[in-house]
């Protein structure tokens, strides 16, 4: 059999369909019309919700394989990745994506060698080369200075990460139709080496910053754990959640998963508003994708004003508190 | 308790400056480090062999320069590194270099565990760790943020997913990537750096390890890079002042303005 049909990889908690799924859909749909094949959602997991499965199709998938047991009720790569590798062996995909999350980043490369496939990680940008119909898979690299593009000449499928965020779910259309095809695990894909004990949510606000649309990030120009108030009271204003550079996780004002950079998170939300951060390289590493960025600084030659759409050169505890009243003066007069 | 840990030679890029006007990195006088997200899992290599006895090997891929970041890890008090070097290895993409990290380990023979570091600030892929897992088929822990526990034979580790923290629990040995959050790196000693001096450091290459040519290097290698761009760094975006109560007003106006019109607010 030769190899045929996009591939994009589901991703569920709990039985719920995560938001990334219909995002890498939007590029898998790109893609499989391009080479004219289908494209197929691979979902693996336990009792998900069926309306949020036939989202998938509704969202632009042909198919969907759907492989479910009590024992993929949550990500175990040793788990995933077998039954992955199985569904490649028999139904031959061409291109594979998934999102770049920490179970995307993990299970790709664990299935990768196994079935000597090209893989591409956090790519911003996807497209199929004229001629040969190779995908080619762009991304950043050296902490976002450059960008490469990459593509798997010889070797099926092509692998790819994307960046979560880097593009939106295409909307809902339930004209469309589309086959859910259950897959029987065949025994001996379940490895039973690795146990999950537990899970404990992070404590604080929500700091899924790589799901975010909106968020609002303090560096050391904060002065004070306390002053992290302002970003948090200006992130929920704008239904945002909070971010914060080395500098300020370092110090102790905030927790780690807050960190956006180099050695944070990276992350490509609709709006990014740095408040009293420089714009360190490592920094920026983290934000270059963001759609919108807005700087606070009272620096005038602070390096985040190049980076920036929208900067005001001031006092951030001047120019946060009157941005944060003046939102709510909008929202009275909406109300009102 | 025998630990390995792969870790990568990479330029010091924190204070990169880039050409703003052909866009490209200024390497000028730019140094060799060890891929500042390794440290983290040397740090931890460490504290587990001081609690639980046994010892340390750190082993790079890379040019023959790259002995000096074994030679660093040493000084922090690794025990022993080895250099993977040799053109044929050369244009190694992450499979390829995953195979041959995973073949050097097996060589090594026995190990209770492997530290890889999150991703190297060069390539920034993440790819490596998971696949030396992959290829040696024992068990993985990513985004590994804590050691819970060891006994006997098993470990229980916490790893640092999207919205929290989960536990896992595995037989030994496997291997974990770890993050951060995981230590705090500690500095060379001075005892340490005179033995790094003097260790002496096994270089091996594909022939060493009975590797299948067709599997290294550039042969070896799924991805092929076929094009390097430079982004534009700069986005000209407005800059307004807000230096007294009049301009922060009209600064504020304008802010509102440009979310409103991008639909954000
Ligand atoms: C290997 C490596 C990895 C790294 N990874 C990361 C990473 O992931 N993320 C990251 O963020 N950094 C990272 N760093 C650190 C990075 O180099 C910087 O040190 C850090 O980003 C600086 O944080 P900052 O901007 O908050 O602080 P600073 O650089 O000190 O900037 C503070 C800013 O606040 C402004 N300010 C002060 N007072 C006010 C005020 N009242 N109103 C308005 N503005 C004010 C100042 O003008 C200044 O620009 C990394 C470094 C290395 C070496
Ligand atoms: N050439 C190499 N030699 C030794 N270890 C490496 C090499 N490349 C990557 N690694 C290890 O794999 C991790 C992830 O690297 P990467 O997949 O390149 O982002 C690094 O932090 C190192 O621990």
């Amino acid at each position: 059999m030769s190899y045929r049909e996009v591939w994009t990889i589901a991703e569920q908690c709990q039985g719920d369909i995560r938001e990334v799924s219909y995002e890498i859909l939007t590029r898998g749909r790109a893609l499989a019309d391009k080479l004219g094949v289908k494209l197929a959602s691979v979902l693996i997991g336990y009792k998900v919700n069926k309306e949020k499965i036939e989202e998938l199709i509704y969202r632009g998938a042909d198919k969907v394989y759907l492989a479910e047991a009590q024992e993929l009720e949550n990500f175990i790569v040793e788990n995933y990745g077998n039954v992955l590798i199985d569904l490649i062996s028999q139904y031959k995909p061409e291109i594979i994506i998934a999102g770049a999350t920490t179970s995307g980043r993990t299970l790709m490369p664990y299935v990768a060698v196994r079935v000597n496939a090209g893989l591409t990680a956090d790519c911003t940008d996807l497209d199929i080369e004229e001629g040969t119909g190779n995908l080619l898979q762009t991304r950043p690299a050296i902490g976002g200075n450059i960008l490469a593009t990459i593509k798997t000449p010889n070797n099926r499928p092509q692998m790819a990460t994307v960046r979560v965020k880097s593009t939106r779910p295409l909307p809902v259309d339930n004209k469309r139709t589309g086959e859910i095809i259950r897959i029987n695990l065949k025994p001996g894909l379940i490895d039973g080496r690795v146990k999950r004990l537990g899970f404990r949510k992070t404590e604080e606000e929500a700091v899924n910053i790589q799901d975010a649309d909106i968020i609002v990030a303090g560096g050391r120009g904060l002065k004070k754990k306390e002053n992290f108030a302002l970003i948090r009271d200006l992130a929920k204003r704008l239904g945002g959640v909070v971010g914060a550079s080395r500098d300020a996780v370092d110090r102790g004002w905030i927790s780690y998963p807050h960190q956006v950079g180099l050695s944070g998170k990276t992350v490509s939300p609709r709006l990014y508003i740095a408040v009293g951060i420089s714009g360190s390289v490592q920094h920026l590493a983290g934000i270059k994708t963001a759609e919108n960025i807005v700087a606070i600084n009272i620096d005038p030659d602070a390096q985040i004003f190049k980076v920036s759409d929208f900067g005001i050169v001031g006092d951030l505890f001047d120019v946060v508190p009157a941005i944060s009243e003046r939102l709510s003066a909008i929202k009275g007069e909406r109300n009102g | 308790m025998n630990i390995v840990i792969p870790i990568k030679q990479v330029p010091e890029t924190s204070n990169v400056k880039m050409d703003e006007e052909t866009g490209t990195m200024i390497r000028e006088g730019v140094e060799s480090i060890i891929n500042p997200l390794d440290l983290y899992a040397i740090e931890v290599g460490i504290e587990l062999k001081e609690e639980h006895g046994g010892k340390v090997t750190v082993i790079t891929m890379g040019p023959q320069s790259a002995e000096k970041a074994l030679r660093e890890a040493i000084a922090m008090g690794c025990d022993d590194g080895i250099l993977i070097t040799g053109k044929e290895f050369k244009g190694s993409d992450t499979w390829a270099t995953s195979f041959v990290l995973s073949s050097a380990i097996r060589k090594i023979g026995t190990y209770d565990l492997i530290l890889a570091g999150e991703r190297a600030t060069d390539g920034d892929t993440g790819q490596v760790g998971p696949g030396i897992a992959s290829f040696l088929n024992i068990p993985l822990s990513t985004y590994t943020s804590r050691i819970v526990e060891i006994t006997d034979n098993t470990i229980i580790v916490e790893r640092l997913i999207e919205d929290g923290y989960e536990t896992l629990q595995m037989p030994l040995p496997c291997l974990l990537t770890v993050v951060k959050e995981i230590s705090y790196p500690r500095l060379p000693t001075l005892r340490g750096k005179q033995k790094a001096k003097k260790v002496e450091i096994p270089v091996w290459s594909a022939d060493d390890m009975d590797l299948d040519k067709s599997k290294i290097g550039l042969n070896g290698s799924p991805t092929r890079v076929v094009r390097i761009s430079h982004p534009r760094i700069a986005r000209g975006g407005t800059i307004v002042k807000a230096t007294d109560e009049e301009s922060l007003s009209r600064a504020i106006d304008k802010l509102i303005n440009f979310l409103q019109e991008k639909n954000l607010i």
